[in-house]
């Protein structure tokens, strides 16, 4: 199953809360308005928040809900291995997953209650089963000059499936992050965007 | 130029306050309603007056004071926060209002940020007050003009009701005009309508109930009630708010042809849904948690002698439970209506994820309070909680009840009063003690509950996202004003031992707490140091710490405090610290080995 007829391009963004998730899709989103598409997003905020699971929908060219049915994303792009496996049913068979390999560990594996997967097989999965980009999105950051950027590599790497100009999505990147920040962030996006 | 934005639902809604000439907003932080008063209040040029208020029975009043005087008023709230302003609520539906007034009340089906998942919909009905369920963004703003319209018109306050997936959903939202028109605010002494006192309640309930049934004619054409009668079928579909959005995507999915009513807009209006019911044979009705129209659909049926099936809730469906998407309601349309079943299984996964729940932030100071209430208390002490960031205290293992804003103290007391034996200690923040725990430490000191209340106080509402509170001396809009002293509070209430402590001070905070303990009768501890997301955006940056390999022992002591900061290798058997460091200096206090130091810079 797919969304075609119903959105133009299904995008699911997952991750930790923190690691700049909302980021992420505002800049997609403004820029799909931007583009005149309609664009419809749900959001993780409030207890969801602190250092938990974190999933956005994004919908690009779509007047229905913000909800992406399951096995119907074009795109899945993870923040954080573990965060794309735990929302890898959203993902159409023919989608593609889009994922950093530097894990955050949770509380519940640094104290020891449970153990976390090694990032090896978790990659082994996806590909037996999608079209996987896989890389290191927190060390593209640092080469960016900050880690917090790696969001911005995501946006990079996901911007060559999105439906949307990489100029425009620049610009929105260009209002959307700290000044100081801006050339770091658009040089983490043409990294992230080497990477697809 | 554009006057197209991606704009957050919350966002929205604030922008048709603007829109429809809002001149007085109340209300009490609460997910997923928090955003609509701080987008208010962070406006650089106002003409409106803003507050948050300190509970929503307050923030309720000071809206339906308001828009007696004539003023258009908003109050705004989560879904259970509708329960504490519920006295108000029922009798300002009797006396109406002279402006507007729009009660914007959030739910949260599937309970993303609380702690059940009613149903205001029907408080609505229960209240006999229109009530407006927005099915995305833009129409979240674009009814808010209307709500005021029709809420001057009938002179009854509306309720207004977003869900998470409207208040926290973005979409692309169109601006429209904002009205230079503003009501003239005078207060009119109207006794029959302002006091009342049974003589006039008695009058005025025949009243409103006419108002209701006319208000129920008004929307009959509101363009927030949608009919689509589809001449080549016998199915039909009703629908409300964001339901009605996955229902029509889950039509087009399943390939059926079938007419659609959607209402958004209640009470619900008897021409339309007579007209569907007696174009079909077969009618399914989806709406997420209570079947509110349902029942109506059902009770309009059976009235008018319409001979057509119905169903929906009461056939099992459609969950009345959890938020809805366009996989349930394909299975419900599938079932319903007998098609092959068209949606995906869900991916059965072979590896073992790790749970990610969410948790006190690193170097949160409720964990340190937690761990001294431990530490004192004991593995049998009992720990009632409150609603807040510290409701994360259940991984320290120091939050044993949750129950609803303000019910830590008075549960204790209860626990107490019930006659058990073991010391009970609970803990309450800042802003929930100004909303409703005051009341319950007055009735713990003057019942002689012997426990302990302590009050994290961190300087900020923090887990709605940071909203000033009495105790910080400035107001929504950033205004200075008093600091009011939460200690002289507690003296004035009558609590005889009131202590405070920096929680980061753990052996400072430990005899504090022993003596709490130990105090007969209802003692008090304010452990006190702001957030830590709040100091950092201030710009305050302590120095890090980190662990001396030579002098760790691997005894988990510090990873055990469960702080995200603090790692285990299990390569190496040392535990270390991470960037995520705020530099708070507890686990150092913790470790027994001195293993733990500031790092110079």
């Amino acid at each position: 199953m797919s969304s075609a007829g119903i959105s133009l391009f299904d995008l699911v963004i997952a991750g930790v809360g923190g690691q700049g998730t909302i980021l992420a899709s505002d800049i997609i989103g403004k820029t799909a308005v931007r583009e005149g598409l309609p664009v419809m997003a749900a959001e993780t905020h409030g207890m969801a928040q602190r250092g938990g699971s974190v999933v956005n929908h994004l919908r690009v060219g779509c007047e229905f809900g913000s909800l992406i049915p399951l096995k119907s994303a074009d795109a899945l792009l993870a923040l954080e291995p573990s965060e794309a496996l735990r929302y890898i049913e959203y993902l159409s068979d023919d989608g593609i997953v889009l994922v950093n390999t530097e894990p955050v560990l949770p509380v519940t594996v640094t104290s020891g209650l449970s153990s976390y997967p090694d990032v090896g097989e978790i990659i082994d999965y996806l590909e037996q089963r999608f079209t996987v980009k896989a890389f290191n999105a927190v060390k593209l950051a640092k080469e960016a000059g900050h880690v917090q950027s790696m969001n911005t590599v995501m946006v990079g790497a996901v911007s060559k499936y999105l439906p949307l100009s990489k100029d425009v999505l620049i610009e929105c990147i260009r209002q959307s992050v700290p000044k100081k920040t801006v050339d770091i962030n658009i040089k983490a996006f043409e990294l992230g965007r080497l990477q697809a | 130029m554009s006057t197209r934005e991606f704009m957050l639902g919350n966002v929205a809604i604030a922008r048709g306050i603007i829109e429809g000439g809002g001149q007085v907003i109340s209300g009490y932080p609460g997910t997923p309603s928090s955003e609509i008063i701080d987008t208010l209040a962070a406006m650089e040029k106002r003409d409106f007056y803003v507050e948050w208020s300190v509970n929503e029975k307050v923030a309720f009043e000071v809206a339906a004071g308001a828009a007696i005087a004539g003023a258009r008023s908003v109050v705004t709230m989560k879904h259970v926060g509708l329960n504490v302003a519920s006295d108000p609520l029922m009798t300002l539906s009797y006396m109406g209002v002279k402006g507007a007034m729009i009660i914007i009340s959030a739910d949260d089906p599937s309970c993303h940020s609380s702690q059940n998942e009613q149903d205001t919909r029907k408080y609505a009905q229960f209240a006999l007050m229109p009530c407006f369920d927005p099915s995305t963004p833009q129409e979240a703003k674009d009814m808010v003009p209307d709500t005021f319209r029709l809420s001057n018109k009938f002179q009854a306050a509306a309720i207004f009701r977003p869900t998470t997936r409207i208040s926290h959903g973005k979409s692309d939202v169109e601006l429209g005009e904002i009205t230079s028109e503003k009501p003239q605010v005078k207060f009119e002494k109207i006794p029959e309508r302002w006091i009342m006192m049974p003589k006039n309640a008695r009058a005025r309930h025949p009243y409103v109930l006419q108002v209701y049934e006319d208000i129920r004619k008004e929307l009959e054409n509101s363009p927030w009630n949608q009919l689509e009668l589809d001449a080549g079928s016998k199915l039909a579909v009703i629908s409300s708010g964001v339901a009605s959005v996955y229902a029509r995507e889950a039509l087009k999915r399943c390939g059926l042809n079938a007419s659609f009513l959607k209402i958004c807009a209640y009470p619900v209006p008897e021409g339309k849904v007579t007209s569907i019911l007696e174009h079909a044979d077969k009618v399914l009705v989806i709406e997420e948690l209570e079947p509110v129209l349902e029942d109506e659909v059902r009770i309009m049926a059976q009235k008018h002698g319409i001979d057509v099936e119905i169903a929906g809730k009461s056939e099992g469906l459609v969950p009345r439970h959890g938020e809805l998407n366009v996989d349930v309601c394909m299975d419900a349309i599938s079932n319903a209506f007998e098609l092959p079943v068209v949606s995906s299984e869900a991916t059965n996964l072979d590896l073992e994820l790790p749970l990610r729940p969410p948790v006190l932030c690193p170097g949160c100071s409720h964990r340190a309070a937690f761990y001294i209430m431990k530490k004192v208390f004991g593995k049998d002490g009992i720990y009632p909680s409150d609603i807040g960031c510290y409701t994360l205290g259940v991984q320290s293992g120091a939050v044993d009840t949750t129950l609803c804003m303000g019910a830590s103290i008075t549960m204790s007391s209860g626990i107490y009063h019930a006659g058990e034996d073991h010391p009970i200690c609970c803990s309450i923040g800042d802003s929930t003690f100004f909303h409703t725990g005051m009341n319950g430490l007055l009735n713990a000191v003057y019942n002689k509950a012997d426990i302990t209340v302590t009050i994290m106080d961190n300087r900020i509402t923090a887990m709605t996202g940071h909203q000033p509170n009495p105790g910080m001396g400035r107001t929504a809009v950033g205004e200075a004003t008093v600091a009011v002293s939460i200690s002289e509070i507690c003296h004035a209430l009558g609590a005889e031992f009131v202590e405070e402590s920096n929680p980061y001070d753990l052996m400072a905070t430990e005899d504090v707490f022993k003596r709490a303990r130990d105090y007969k009768g209802t003692s008090v501890v304010i452990t006190r140091q702001p957030c830590v997301i709040d100091l950092r955006r201030s710009g305050v940056k302590k120095a890090m710490f980190s662990v001396d390999a030579e002098k760790c022992t691997g005894c988990k002591a510090c990873v055990r405090f469960g702080c995200p900061a603090t790692e285990f290798d299990i390569e190496t058997k040392h535990a270390r610290i991470n960037n995520m460091c705020t530099g708070c200096g507890v686990c150092a206090q913790i470790c027994k080995f001195g293993a733990i130091t500031e790092v110079k810079r």
